[in-house]
C-alpha cells in the first residue's frame, strides 16, 4: 500500500522545538527512520505554533529532502503554506489536502496539475464531515467529477473519508468500510482511498491494537493508501499481510522482507 | 459507436538479461542474447513495449540420450555422442540463439562422470560455437555442488546462463555465478511462492536481479501445461503490476517435457489412430512451445529442428 509517514508534524514536541529551534538534524533522522521503514511519501506538517508557517514549511522541506529523496505530502490546511513548499521541494509530491467544495477543488486541481502532485481531498464541505454514508459519497463523487473536468489523472488522486476516532461516534467505522468499497466504484480506474489512521485511536489506551484491526478492515473494504505510524513495525507488517491475503502481493516464505 | 479503449496500464517492466560475452567484454561469443524487458503481457504490443524477443535454446546433452523416439534421435544421429559436434549443429544449421548443455551425464545414475569429464565438454562446446550457454547441472545436488563450481570456473567471463539454484541448494551455485561473472537459473517445482522465495534468498546472498531467470518445471501438453502456464501468466502480470522479485524474465523446458509424452513417442504401430509418428511428436512440442509463449516465457528449450522452425514462424507472425 502506499504510506505517509505521519511524524514529522509539528504538534509532536520533538518536531516542534526542532522548528522553533532549526534543529535539522531532528527532522532529518525521522526522515531517514520513516524511510527506512517503507514510507512511501513523508507528511510535511508545521503544526499550529510555528511563528511564520510559511517559513516553517520552506524549511521543513528543504531539510528533509536533504536526507531523504522520499516523495513529501505538504500539508497545511492554508493554500498559501502548501505553495510555500511547492516553491523548494525538488522531488515528487502530494499536496494534503484540499477540501471536496467545487470552488476548492477548482483553486487545488491546477495547482496540483500544475506540480505534477498527488492531492488528497477530504470528503467535507463547509458543513464539516459528514456524518452519514450518503454525504461522503456524494462529496466523493464531486471531487471525482471535479478531477476528470480537470484533466487528472485518477492516481493522482487520493479520497479521504475522514475517520473519527472510535471513541467520538462508534457507529462511524462501519460507516467509513462502507463508503470504501463506494468510492472504489465511482470510476474506472478509481481514485485511491486514504485516511489518517491515527486520528481512528486518539484517546484511546490500545492505538496500536486499534489501529492495526481498523487497518485490515479498511484495506478489505477497498482503502489502499492511509496517513499512519509507518515507524510502528506491527502496524506495517498488517498491512503488507492484509494485501498479502488480498492477493496483491504473491506470498513467498520472506512475503514481508519482498514487500519492503 | 465509440468503441472502449482496452488498453491496459503497466507499472512496472520485466528486466533485461543478457547472456554470452563478447571478446571486448571478457569472452569469446561472437554475439550476446538479452532476453526480457516486457512491459505488457505478451504480444498486447499496444499495452506496451515487449521487450526481447523470445528466443529458443536448443539442448545438448553430455551423454547420448537414452529414450529418444526416432523420428526425434535421427536429426542427431551423427552427433550424439559428441557434444561439439552436437551443439555446432543446432547453431549451425538448426538456427537455436542459445545452447542449453545438460550435464546429465555426471549424475550418479546416468554415468556418473568426474568434475574434469564436464570442464571438457563444457569447454569442447564453448570451442565448437559462437552462441552463448546455458550450462545446466544433473539435479543432484551433491554432484552438483561438485562439479558446477568447476565448470563455472572453466566458463568464467562467458557470462553464461548456469543451472539452477533450487529452494533447498542455492548457496554453492549462486557464490560460483556471482564469483565468474555468470547469469543464474532460480528453480521451483510448480510453485510461484517457492519460485519468488527462491529469488529472495539469492538476491540475500547478493546476487543482483538483473542477472536472473526463473524456472518452474515446465508441464509438456497434456501433461500439466495449465499449471505452468497460469504461473507463468501470474508471475508476469505480477512482474508488470510491480513486484520486483517476480520481474526476471522466464526459461522453460519445452522438449524434454514434450518428448517424454507416449503421444509423442508411440509409434504407428503402437497408436494408428494418433496420425503419423514422424509429425506427432514435432507437433507435440511445437504445440507445447506455441502455448507457452503466450504465457509469459522468454527462452524456450527444444529438441526437434522442424518444432524450432514451427515455433520460431509462430513468434514471427504474432509479433
Amino acid at each position: 500500500m502506499i504510506t505517509i509517514g505521519e511524524r514529522i508534524n509539528g504538534m509532536f514536541r520533538d518536531v516542534k522545538n526542532a522548528i522553533k529551534d532549526k534543529n535539522a538534524s531532528v527532522i532529518q533522522e525521522i526522515a531517514k527512520k520513516q524511510t527506512e521503514a517503507g514510507a512511501t511519501y513523508l507528511d510535511i506538517n508545521v503544526g499550529t505554533a510555528a511563528a511564520d508557517q510559511l517559513d516553517a514549511m520552506r524549511w521543513l522541506v528543504e531539510v528533509t529532502q536533504e536526507a531523504v529523496k522520499t516523495p513529501l505530502a505538504l500539508d497545511s490546511q492554508k493554500l498559501e503554506v502548501i505553495k510555500a513548499g511547492l516553491e523548494v521541494v525538488k522531488n515528487e509530491v502530494m499536496i494534503n489536502s484540499a477540501q471536496g467544495e467545487p470552488e476548492a477543488l477548482d483553486e487545488y486541481m491546477p495547482l496540483a496539475k500544475e506540480h505534477n502532485a498527488a492531492l488528497i481531498c477530504l470528503a467535507m464541505n463547509k458543513a464539516g464531515v459528514p456524518q452519514n454514508v450518503d454525504t461522503r459519497i456524494e462529496i466523493a463523487a464531486t471531487i471525482v467529477e471535479k478531477a476528470i473536468e480537470h484533466g487528472m489523472d485518477m492516481e493522482k488522486i487520493f479520497i479521504d473519508p475522514i475517520i473519527l476516532p472510535v471513541n467520538v461516534d462508534q457507529k462511524q467505522p462501519a460507516y467509513m468500510l462502507e463508503v470504501f468499497s463506494q468510492v472504489k466504484l465511482l470510476s474506472d480506474p478509481p481514485p485511491h482511498i486514504t485516511v489518517g489512521l491515527s486520528n481512528f485511536s486518539q484517546g484511546t489506551k490500545e492505538k496500536s491494537l486499534l489501529n492495526r484491526t481498523m487497518l485490515i478492515m479498511a484495506i478489505a473494504a477497498g482503502l489502499d493508501t492511509a496517513l499512519m505510524d509507518v515507524l510502528d513495525k506491527d502496524l506495517m507488517d498488517t498491512a503488507i499481510c492484509a494485501e498479502m491475503i488480498l492477493n496483491k502481493q504473491i506470498y513467498s516464505d520472506s512475503f514481508l522482507k519482498a514487500a519492503r | 459507436m465509440q468503441i472502449a479503449n482496452v488498453v491496459d496500464k503497466w507499472t512496472g517492466a520485466v528486466k533485461e538479461v543478457t547472456i554470452g560475452a563478447t571478446k571486448d567484454q571478457g569472452g569469446t561469443r561472437e554475439k550476446t542474447v538479452t532476453v526480457g524487458g516486457a512491459k505488457s503481457i505478451p504480444f498486447m504490443d499496444f499495452d506496451g513495449d515487449q521487450g526481447k524477443r523470445i528466443v529458443i535454446a536448443m539442448d545438448v546433452y553430455d551423454i547420448p540420450p537414452e529414450d529418444w523416439p526416432e523420428s526425434l534421435l535421427k536429426n542427431y544421429e551423427d552427433v550424439v555422442n559428441d557434444p561439439a559436434s552436437w551443439a555446432k549443429k543446432c547453431a549451425e544449421e538448426y538456427g537455436a540463439d542459445l545452447i542449453c548443455l545438460k550435464l546429465d551425464g555426471i549424475h550418479p545414475d546416468k554415468g556418473n562422470k568426474s568434475a574434469d569429464d564436464a570442464v571438457n565438454t563444457v569447454k569442447s562446446v564453448l570451442e565448437a560455437v559462437n552462441i552463448p550457454l546455458i550450462i545446466w547441472g544433473c539435479e543432484n545436488n551433491e554432484r552438483d555442488n561438485e562439479v558446477m563450481p568447476k565448470v563455472s570456473q572453466a566458463a568464467a567471463g562467458e557470462r553464461c546462463l548456469l543451472g539452477g539454484a533450487t529452494q533447498d541448494n542455492y548457496k554453492t551455485i549462486t557464490a560460483v555465478c556471482l564469483a565468474d561473472g555468470h547469469n543464474l537459473i532460480t528453480q521451483a517445482p510448480v510453485d510461484i511462492n517457492i519460485g519468488k522465495q527462491v529469488n529472495i534468498l539469492v538476491t540475500d546472498l547478493g546476487f543482483p536481479l538483473d542477472r536472473i531467470v526463473m524456472f518452474q518445471t515446465t508441464g509438456a501438453l497434456g501433461y500439466g501445461i495449465e499449471y505452468c502456464y497460469s504461473i507463468h501468466e501470474r508471475g508476469r502480470i505480477a512482474a508488470l503490476s510491480g513486484d520486483n522479485q517476480m520481474a526476471v524474465p522466464v526459461i522453460c523446458d519445452v522438449g524434454h517435457e514434450a518428448w517424454r509424452a507416449k503421444e509423442a513417442k508411440a509409434t504407428d504401430s503402437e497408436a494408428p489412430q494418433w496420425g503419423s509418428f514422424a509429425e506427432r511428436g514435432i507437433m507435440w512440442e511445437a504445440i507445447t512451445a506455441v502455448s507457452l509463449i503466450q504465457s509469459g516465457v522468454d527462452i524456450i528449450r527444444m529438441y526437434h529442428p522442424k518444432a524450432v522452425s514451427i515455433t520460431k514462424e509462430h513468434i514471427d507472425k504474432l509479433t
